[in-house]
């Protein structure tokens, strides 16, 4: 019984997180409390290309500069519509226009930047030990080499609800990517439920951002409509009582947003309907660009993944789990070999992993 | 406790090899893991044992991914309180996969440790695979 205390692990057994069994004999293991200098969190040593801020909390793309771009123009055209447009239509009309407004733009700003910040649903790549697992079955698979060499086949075949889908098999990561998965050149990472890169929103956007991105698209589709509208009407208002021109001069502000909104409502609501599209019909944009369930490709081909029944797909797209982020950013990195050699007593350094931190 | 009494002796002992249990994508992107009893666990285990574990696995993974009145609430919610209210508390499926921790600890005390296994909670391998790590049999527990 005292042989346990020696192995340095206060009972973690008894807490919620349950540490692996570490082949390492030496007392010097570290628990979990004590920090030695220079352990990293698992963000800091991450292999994508992308960028994190506040300690691992926000991640994104690596280029930004677009996203900053769509910042600016919502900030500056809400900006000028609250500044010079909404005095005068508070007093004129009814105060209920700038409410609105405001409540519009909190939540796009709010979706903005949810869709931006989070994890997109990044797949962490293979364990050596996984990837090692992999290539042998793959080797397996091939059998022995004919005469001529033939390249091996990396693709798996899965019959899901009645059509063959193909799972291929990605050299970065080193996995089978599952179904709808897809890996971004420009992040160099595997997302689940791939639907595209928005270099808008400076994220990839799949499984776990795209309620945001849609809602971020639409609610912008609201408050664009809403700010072309009542600038609009507030330039009429002003003209009947001044004339035209020298409205324009009282209010020129409103010029700059009429010709920003004019622009956006052309490609933001046609964008939105492309996604209410996707969403009711349970595609990605990926798949709808190959034309993966296109009937063009063949009479028995459909989209195993719709539910069938537009309300169900659209409910599961939007209200449905969230599910957590598989990369645990802010867990701290553990000591590991990344060679997992089979140990004798204390000639090396434990192979597992363990994870210190809840998920975000 | 007999138990905890063979899991530190699993820390004495030497990795043989590990086993990986893939993904089952036959019922869409759901998390589910394939049932198939691996040959390597052939010597050390009851089938049957094995998988009872992965289905109750399965089972608990889809009690989180469910999509019914409970998930559309929350959604609806979180939704509507522009989802700050995840600040304050915990998803539904993060809830289930602290019950998934928690039961494969229970697993790996009761009857993969005296085996001379051990299970690896899958959201440690991003959902990918369940790892079960095989030790060196130094007649561990009753084997």
């Amino acid at each position: 019984m005292t042989g346990n205390m020696h192995l340095g692990v206060e009972e973690p057994i008894r807490e919620c997180q349950y540490n692996q069994i570490c082949t390492h004999n030496s007392s010097t293991m570290d628990t979990p409390h004590t920090k030695k200098k220079k352990i990293k969190r698992k963000w800091q040593v991450f292999p994508g290309r992308n960028k994190f801020y506040c300690n691992g909390r926000i991640m994104m793309a690596k280029q930004t500069g677009v996203f900053y771009l769509t910042v600016v123009l919502i900030l500056v055209t809400s900006g000028l519509f609250f500044a010079f447009d909404c005095p005068f239509l508070a007093s004129n009309l009814t105060p209920a226009i700038p409410a609105i407004g405001g409540v519009l733009f909190i939540f796009v700003m709010g979706m903005l930047l949810r869709a931006s910040f989070s994890d997109p649903g990044v797949l962490p790549r293979a364990t050596p030990e996984e990837a090692a697992d992999i290539e042998r079955q793959i080797d397996t698979a091939n059998g022995p080499s004919g005469p001529g060499y033939r390249p091996p086949p990396r693709t798996r075949e899965v019959l899901i609800n009645g059509q063959t889908v193909k799972l291929k098999y990605c050299f970065t990561c080193k996995i089978f990517r599952p179904p709808r998965a897809s890996h971004c050149s420009l992040c160099d990472n595997c997302v689940e439920r791939f639907d595209h890169h928005c270099p808008w929103v400076g994220n990839c956007v799949g499984r776990r951002n795209y309620r945001f991105f849609y809602l971020f698209i639409l609610s912008l589709s609201l408050l664009t409509i809403f700010i072309f509208a009542f600038v609009i009407t507030h330039v009429i208002l002003r003209s009947n009582r001044t004339g035209f021109l020298s409205a324009l001069k009282d209010s020129p502000a409103s010029v700059l947003e009429v010709v920003v909104c004019f622009f956006s409502i052309w490609s933001i609501v046609g964008l939105s309907g492309f996604h209410t599209y996707l969403i009711s019909s349970n595609q990605t944009t990926n798949e709808d660009i190959k034309g993966s369930w296109s009937s063009k490709r063949g009479k028995g081909n459909y989209n195993p993944y719709s539910y069938g029944n537009l309300i169900t797909n659209c409910c599961a797209a939007l209200c449905g789990p969230l599910p957590p982020s598989l990369i645990d950013r802010r867990g701290f990195v553990q000591p590991d070999t990344p060679q997992p050699v089979a140990q004798t007593n204390g000639t090396g350094a434990c192979p597992s992993n363990q994870v210190q931190s809840h998920m975000t | 406790m007999a138990e905890t009494h063979s899991l530190q002796d699993l820390r004495q002992a030497a990795v043989t090899s590990k086993v990986f249990v893939q993904r089952d994508y036959t019922s869409g992107t759901i998390c589910k893991f394939q049932t198939k009893f691996p040959a390597e666990l052939e010597s050390r285990m009851d089938k049957q044992q094995f998988e009872e574990t992965i289905q109750t696995l399965n089972n608990l993974y889809a009690e989180a991914e469910k999509l019914g009145g409970r998930s559309y609430l929350e959604g609806c919610l979180a939704c509507l309180t522009a989802y700050t209210i995840f600040l304050c508390m915990e998803t539904h499926y993060e809830k289930v996969l602290k019950k998934i921790a928690k039961y494969i600890q229970e697993q790996n005390e009761k009857i993969y440790a005296p085996l001379g296994l051990l299970l690896t909670d899958p959201i440690e391998r991003g959902l990918r695979v369940v790892e079960i790590t095989i030790f060196e049999d130094r007649s561990i527990g009753s084997r």
